[in-house]
């Protein structure tokens, strides 16, 4: 009786700690798309600030609480703006921001174009003489 | 015509410097600009038997100060606070913020206290509401309950001068 008691026990933690590693994969997995404010180089994810731990609890009761991705992320720009997150969307507001780098690359392509075409120098023009010269050199 | 282009791209250069590197990175605009102020019910600090919920604002303009004891710029901005508190022109609310009781009770007593009270968020969960990531930060209130600005950092008699005095007055004058 103790024995299957043991193993019931044994079976029944080993599927929770699946369960919570799961749970702290898919927490890890969006805190890793969100902006720590108070360290702004580094993912919720990352960080070890204070601020940082604590929206990922909120993360996690999110999930427990069956909230999407997509809901939890909408809850953080919510209270924290487009700035956490890591690919903000395509708006009004961040154009410049997704096609800034494109443009600047456009540019620097055309500039480049126009200084090789224009180096491009015309062929010499060679009269008869240069050209028997030439061959006498080379022979 | 070439020099024109190196000096123009040159100053276009220097521009963009002096404008980013005068920039605040942690000024963060805020989402909840123009948004109602998140509500809350907390206890008080020094009564934690009472508690108070931003809804018994509503219909004054007013400002809410997050502060903590562990905080050192908090320390810094309470004169501009208590300045502002004395000068009446708004109720200044604190929210203490992920502090512990003993700290933050001796702390005002030690600095001086200019809040009409102080709620206590231990677990800085309203905090997360109010988008709080770099304490002090101050937020004015008006009438309706809307947030109408928000400070982040400590507060200093140009902010309070410039932005929160003149719109706190525009706020109270709309009635």
């Amino acid at each position: 009786m103790v024995r299957i008691f043991l193993l019931l026990a044994f079976f029944v933690g080993h599927a929770l700690a699946v369960d919570e590693s799961a749970l702290d994969r898919r927490v890890t997995e969006i805190g890793a798309e969100l902006r720590c404010l108070v360290c702004q180089n580094q993912t919720i994810a990352d960080s070890q600030a204070s601020l940082a731990v604590d929206l990922r609890n909120q993360i996690r009761e999110q999930l427990k609480s069956g909230k999407s991705e997509q809901e939890i992320k909408d809850y953080m720009v919510a209270r924290y703006g487009d700035f956490v997150l890591y690919r903000p969307p395509l708006k009004p507001a961040t154009v410049a921001l997704w096609l800034g780098p494109f443009v600047l690359l456009l540019i620097g392509i055309g500039l480049f174009y126009r200084r090789v075409a224009r180096r491009r120098a015309p062929e010499p023009q060679l009269s008869q003489a240069d050209r028997e010269r030439a061959a006498k050199l080379l022979e | 015509m070439k020099v024109v282009w190196v000096i123009g791209a040159f100053v276009a250069l220097v521009v963009l410097l002096a404008v980013g590197l005068r920039l605040d990175p942690r000024e963060v605009p805020s989402p909840l600009i123009d948004k109602p102020a998140p509500q809350f019910e907390l206890p008080l600090l020094n009564a934690p038997d009472k508690t108070f919920s931003q809804k018994q604002m509503l219909g004054s303009v007013w400002v809410l100060n997050v502060w903590a004891s562990w905080c050192p710029p908090c320390l810094e901005e309470l004169p501009v606070v208590t300045e502002l508190a004395r000068s009446g022109i708004a109720p200044v609310i604190g929210l203490n913020y992920k502090d512990a009781r003993e700290d933050a009770l001796p702390w005002l007593k030690r600095n001086g206290d200019p809040y009409k009270l102080s709620v206590y968020d231990a677990e800085g969960r309203i905090g997360i509401d109010y988008g709080v990531y770099g304490v002090p930060e101050t937020y004015v209130i008006d009438r309706a309950g809307l947030i109408r600005y928000k400070h982040i950092g400590p507060l200093t008699p140009e902010v309070v001068q410039k932005k929160l005095q003149p719109l706190v007055k525009e706020l109270a004058s709309r009635g």
